[in-house]
């Protein structure tokens, strides 16, 4: 008889009022106990909608039976059999929109805390768990992979599995992509990340870091050395801005650059760490994604004290995690909805405040949305010294410039065919926020995976 | 890692250094930059190139010990190796085949101009150099300009060695004697470039300026280099470093070249303590 209780287990958390003067990470995840009784809320529904929410396709009633059993091994096998990234998609995984957006349970109360025990599964694993011999059998096919982000990754650790030779190019000096520079230590430990990092190397994948694919070397000059097909994840680039007056002012930020800053600098040990970040006591973010959760929340660690998060759209509108929105205003981030900034003034070459209108929802718009409109006269002043917009990105444009017969998007992005993420180039694949624009880590993980799937029937037939 | 082949002290606070970084020789154009890191917490500092040789797959750059990080790559020394050397970034200069053209450097500027009037000398471009200084031990480079340039005309502010005041002078000079001059290329600290686009601007000549401003990534991610440039945002790690010198924002790049100038202060003293501790090993 499955446990029929209405709602989750608890997650247990650090207090807001404790976690908002620091780094480590908010949620701390189930005990052994916790996780048992959280997988015994798991119907075994026949049809498993949960799975087909699922963008790599985890067996998740399968793991979450071996869960309840208390064999958290088998449960790790059966995951990493589909996802090769657990620690992470358990924590950063939009699983409201996905696994658990599907589950039955959420009809009536809560759905089954799918993500809280993939996440339970991979820290088990983590501490407790053998490592395996990766004895793999090499087939002597070279692969290039652009970009060591979600993407990258997981398309180099499923070819590495199948047998290719990957050598992974990566830009920065650390690997990771958008999980080091990007998301917070709060939210993903980065000692973390560097272990499912360390997991992709020992299936054999090489890793070469400070190398900068269409600088350094272009796709044409790799597929010359002998690199049969080239997977591209190089992310989404380019920060975004709103074309207001004021944005160049001291104090403004795009949020990349924020989070850069913090997180793969280490700007918050400043002076230990000699990359400065700066901040005032009044700081606000432009937009309502995950990523100006994630800069309003490190403004707020940083000793902020008051920080908003400026959107022109409404309360359902907000397309951030529902779980960040909900720590954010537990951690005392004053959202500012159906507000939107026309410009910043400054002084002496700093911000001093930032002049906002109201909106209101009017008709749906091309992407289903109320659209915000103006309310005339309604312009007020919020008096702040730092600006984190917040905005999205345009995909970086280093590749797109430097390889003929890339055919890509008016707006930048790679076109690909969506079954295969085959480029108009030969050879030639691509995947992540560099073809869809600023997503998601799970869907980035996906098309890695879709991509290697096709890589590898390509390259069966040569 | 990145062995430093050669290190060189070309005054007292201006070094060079040559590096193997095969990933970098064998493309790098005039006009390119690196970025380095020394050690595992280092910051991301851009440098421009100040030659290259791609057989011996190495890289030469210039620096003058202004800060920490500059500090700390100054107590490297031959043999020694440096932990992140990435590159080349930015666009390669344009460089447009005309008559005359006149470059203009200021300090450590002399070594991203060398490489580019080398070039311009090599495709017939007739080229002159302003090279300026604080005093005579700044001025860079001069034999190696004149190797190539027909004229080479040198400033320094305290007149210990050519003539006494800015460049700025010379070049209102030349253009007062009525030269023909198609091209100002200058490069040099902020407030040098802003003052030569003074001169020409007025004349209507086409002047190219390569920018500095504070950068992280330098590939395009993180949006910390962006300059006004005929009022629209631009990001010199992408866009740039080069950029059309009359249409440059200078007031705003120099303000936000200061965003974090209290916090650069609290790390050169940690610099200082760093090499004092250095001094009293040695």
């Amino acid at each position: 008889m499955p446990n029929m209780s209405l709602e989750k287990v608890k997650m247990p958390e650090q207090e807001p009022q404790v976690r908002n003067h620091n780094f480590k990470e908010v949620a701390l995840g189930y005990t052994k106990e916790q996780a048992m009784e959280e997988a015994t809320r798991c119907l075994h529904c026949k049809h498993s909608p949960c799975k087909n929410g699922c963008p790599v396709g985890v067996p998740i009633p399968e793991f979450i039976a071996e869960v309840a059993n208390g064999d958290f091994e088998k449960a790790y096998e059966i995951i990493t059999s589909e996802n090769a990234l657990p620690a992470i998609c358990g924590r950063v995984c939009p699983q409201e929109n996905q696994c658990e957006g599907k589950c039955v349970r959420g009809i009536k109360g809560e759905s089954v805390g799918i993500g809280r025990l993939e996440r339970f599964v991979a820290d088990y694993h983590r501490e407790h768990g053998q490592k395996k011999d990766n004895h793999i059998e090499k087939n002597g096919k070279k692969v290039a992979v652009v970009g060591s982000g979600p993407a990258g990754m997981t398309c180099a650790g499923e070819l590495a599995k199948k047998g290719y030779d990957v050598t992974v190019f990566e830009a920065l000096h650390k690997t990771g992509g958008v999980l080091s520079y990007g998301i917070p230590e709060f939210r993903l430990p980065k000692d973390l990340v560097q272990k499912e990092i360390d997991g992709v190397a020992d299936l054999g994948v090489r890793f070469e870091t400070n190398v900068v694919v269409g600088r350094s070397i272009t796709i044409d000059e790799l597929q010359e050395e002998g690199y049969e097909a080239i997977f591209v994840g190089s992310g989404a680039g380019l920060p975004r801005f709103q074309g207001i007056p004021g944005e160049n002012l001291n104090g403004v930020y795009a949020a990349n650059e924020f989070l850069t800053r913090v997180n793969l600098m280490k700007g918050y040990e400043f002076p230990k760490h000699p990359t400065p970040v700066k901040i005032t006591d009044t700081v606000c973010v432009i937009g309502a994604g995950n990523v100006a959760m994630d800069a309003a929340r490190t403004a707020k660690r940083l000793g902020a004290k008051n920080v908003y998060i400026v959107y022109r759209r409404g309360e359902q509108e907000i397309p951030a995690r529902a779980e960040e929105v909900h720590h954010a205003k537990e951690e005392g981030i004053i959202f500012k909805l159906l507000t939107n900034p026309v410009k910043i003034e400054g002084e002496d070459g700093w911000v001093k405040s930032m002049e906002c209108v109201e909106m209101e929802l009017g008709e749906p718009d091309e992407s289903g949305r109320r659209r915000p409109v103006v309310k005339e006269g309604s312009n007020f002043v919020i008096e702040t010294g730092t600006v984190i917009v917040s905005i999205g990105q345009s995909p970086n444009p280093l590749i797109r410039q430097t390889t003929p017969g890339l055919d890509t998007q008016k707006w930048g992005g790679i076109i690909v065919d969506e079954e295969t993420m085959k480029t108009s180039k030969d050879g030639v694949y691509a995947g992540g926020d560099v073809v869809t624009g600023a997503a998601t880590v799970i869907l980035a993980m996906g098309a890695g995976k879709k991509a290697a799937h096709a890589i590898d029937e390509a390259l069966k037939q040569k | 890692m990145y062995k430093i082949l050669h290190k060189e002290k070309l005054n007292d606070v201006v070094e060079l250094m040559v590096v193997h970084a095969p990933h970098v020789s064998r493309k790098c154009e005039p006009g390119q930059f690196i970025i380095l890191r020394v050690g595992e917490d280092g910051e991301r500092i851009p440098l421009t190139i100040a030659d290259f040789d791609r057989e011996k797959e190495t890289i030469t750059i210039i620096y003058q010990i202004v800060g920490y990080s500059t500090k700390a790559l100054s107590l490297l020394n031959e043999g020694d190796e440096i932990t992140d050397f990435v590159g080349p970034l930015g666009e390669p200069t344009k460089l447009h085949a005309s008559k005359h053209v006149v470059g203009v450097a200021g300090g450590v500027g002399s070594a991203p101009l060398y490489p580019q009037l080398r070039a311009l000398a090599q495709m017939g471009v007739d080229v002159d150099v302003i090279i300026g200084g604080r005093e005579a031990q700044y001025v860079l480079w001069a034999d190696e300009f004149r190797k190539f340039c027909k004229n080479v005309y040198i400033t320094t502010d305290d007149g210990s060695l050519g003539r006494k005041g800015f460049v700025t002078q010379v070049l209102a000079d030349l253009i007062d004697q009525g030269e023909d001059i198609d091209e100002v290329i200058a490069i040099g600290p902020v407030p040098m470039m802003k003052a030569v686009v003074g001169v020409t601007k007025p004349h209507n000549i086409k002047t190219s300026v390569s920018l500095n401003p504070i950068m992280i990534d330098g590939t395009g991610m993180c949006g910390c280099c962006r300059v006004s440039v005929d009022g629209k945002i631009k990001f010199a790690c992408v866009d740039g470093p080069d950029f059309d010198g009359l249409q440059v924002d200078f007031d705003e790049l120099m303000a936000r070249q200061r965003m974090f100038k209290e916090e650069e202060h609290q790390m050169d003293e940690k610099a200082n303590r760093m090499c004092n501790l250095m001094g009293g090993v040695q």
